[in-house]
């Protein structure tokens, strides 16, 4: 569904992802884990178009996007939940989840995913309509994981999902992540510096290192995998 | 008492326009954070288009109303063609820039559209046709607010309780105070933040072409400099009311047209402006952001 070939992104002078090659199948979810500063977010940004790559090459269903504008990328099918959230704060609840919805207009559907997603997190239909920087961190990445389905995306990027929640909340935004990929066949891209929670609930997975892939393959192997287990697992 | 009811009423009208023209600021400010200096030159601008507009209609014997609503829609069309373009010319680029060098394009902006209508018409001030149309007051009322006064009041009240209705329910609204609270996030949600941008500097600078008329009626002439003690002015509301706060522009405006009014009648017009700057001082001493302005909250 989503392929990056030999992604070359940069700010100002400093290379920050070094040739990244990797791709993401229908239907799957896939990790990226690596360390601070590996350029998990920064290769999150380049498929939004955020920060589009220096050279390289894009494909989502087939189709270059490295030089599409972050709305345009969105209308296709890509939305994401970025690093610390990022709730509009003076915004409500319901607000929010109209943004996430900007780009449709189809009002019935609309209305049936709100409830949908009200279903899901019935504590977001409680706080409809209070403003979203009144929320606790958990609620407020049940916010933003919401937000971000309004759009009705073909592939979601979850970025550090889990980063300062409560272990409770992090089971239930993981079991959420695992829920939406089955129900909605919504395929995920999901960074994580938690890796061995990433791996558990993903199909393959991704580690970088100072901005390129060091290793890469399916959850299973990855997690057997000695270097990765020794740096990254921390067994 | 009727004085001080009378310099009450002109402290209110003058407020609500320095507040129309504030309003321009502090959408832009909350948007971009960048204080747009030329802000004060599309009021000008404005107010010169239903000068020249009203100047030809007059010539072909059409006046009153009818006159007015043709050179208002004309001049509010005009000026916000020139705010979309300023915006595009000298911030667009700038984008991405250090905050400095949008800050030295928007007072460049500023210096050549006086001096392109400084060349373009005339160094003068030239005489603006009073407009608006005189109602018939009851006089005790009438010793009070004046009608002009009273239709500029009237006016930039509805303006007002429009956009508030724009920016809190329609979606463009919401767009706007989105991108405002956080423009990457905007971005990510499929906003096109380029046109949200475009929007505000649409409205700004429609609410200071009215703004312009309303206050070119009201004193009767316009030259190129009048932007420039405006702008100034209503700047000086936004960040007395907290700039980048919307409901701050207006209390600020009206705070602002209230103590200058005050002043010039139980004191002299000489300490107008004394009054003004030293209220300013005052208040950003007190409340370093603003009477109603939040303190910005350290991004993470």
């Amino acid at each position: 569904m989503l392929e990056l070939k030999d992604i070359r992104t940069c700010y100002g002078n400093i290379m920050a992802l070094k040739d990244v090659t990797l791709s993401v199948p229908a239907g799957e979810i896939v990790a990226l884990i690596g360390a601070n500063g590996a350029g998990k977010t920064t290769t999150l940004m380049s498929i939004s178009g955020i920060v589009p790559p220096r050279s390289g090459e894009i494909l989502f269903l087939g189709q270059p996007i490295q030089t599409l504008g972050p709305d345009e990328i969105v209308s296709l099918g890509i939305s994401q939940v970025p690093e610390g959230r990022r709730i509009f704060p003076k915004l409500t609840v319901a607000e929010n989840l109209d943004m996430g919805a900007f780009l449709r207009s189809d009002q019935a559907g609309i209305k049936s995913d709100l409830d949908y997603i009200y279903g899901l997190f019935p504590i977001l239909a409680q706080r409809r309509y209070q403003q979203g920087g009144t929320l606790s961190g958990g609620e407020q990445q049940m916010l933003a994981i919401a937000r971000a389905l309004m759009a009705r995306p073909r592939l979601l990027l979850l970025d550090e999902p889990s980063l300062g929640l409560a272990p409770l909340f992090v089971k239930l935004i993981l079991t959420m992540i695992r829920k939406i990929s089955d129900e909605q066949g919504t395929t995920i891209l999901l960074v994580e510096q938690n890796a061995n929670m990433a791996l558990k609930i993903a199909h393959r997975g991704y580690v970088m290192e100072n901005g390129r892939i060091a290793f890469s393959g399916t959850a299973r192997s990855l997690l057997n995998n000695e270097s990765v287990k020794s740096a990254y697992l921390g067994i | 008492m009727e004085y001080f009811l009378e310099l009450f009423a002109g402290g209110l009208t003058r407020g609500s326009i320095y507040a129309l023209i504030a309003l321009g600021y502090t959408m832009v400010y909350g948007i971009i954070e960048l204080i747009n200096f030329a802000h004060g030159e599309i009021y000008m601008i404005g107010a010169f288009t239903a000068l020249i507009v009203s100047s030809v209609l007059a010539m072909s014997g059409m006046s009153g109303v009818s006159a007015l609503v043709l050179a208002s829609i004309v001049a509010v069309v005009y000026a916000s063609a020139y705010g979309f373009t300023v915006e595009k010319i000298a911030y667009k680029p700038l984008r991405r820039a250090p905050r400095l060098s949008p800050l030295i394009s928007a007072i460049g902006m500023s210096i050549f559209l006086q001096n392109y209508v400084l060349l373009a018409q005339t160094p003068d001030f030239l005489p603006f046709p009073n407009l608006l149309p005189e109602l018939p007051l009851p006089e005790a009322f009438g010793n009070i607010i004046g009608s002009t006064e009273l239709i500029i009041l009237l006016t930039t009240a509805v303006i007002m309780g429009g956009l508030t209705l724009v920016i809190k329910f329609t979606k463009m609204g919401k767009a706007m105070r989105a991108t405002a609270q956080d423009r990457d996030m905007a971005m990510l949600v499929g906003i096109n933040v380029n046109r949200v941008i475009s929007n505000t500097f649409v409205i700004g600078s429609a609410l200071a072409a009215v703004g312009g008329i309303l206050i070119a009626s009201h004193v009767g002439r316009v030259n190129f400099f009048i932007g420039f003690i405006a702008g100034i002015k209503a700047f000086t509301a936004a960040v007395l009311g907290g700039i980048g706060s919307i409901p701050g522009a207006v209390l600020g405006g009206l705070v602002l047209g209230l103590t200058e009014s005050f002043a010039t009648g139980y004191v002299s017009s000489d300490y107008e402006d004394v009054f003004a700057f030293a209220l300013l001082i005052v208040i950003l001493i007190l409340r370093p952001t603003g009477l109603l302005g939040r303190a910005a909250a350290p991004k993470v």
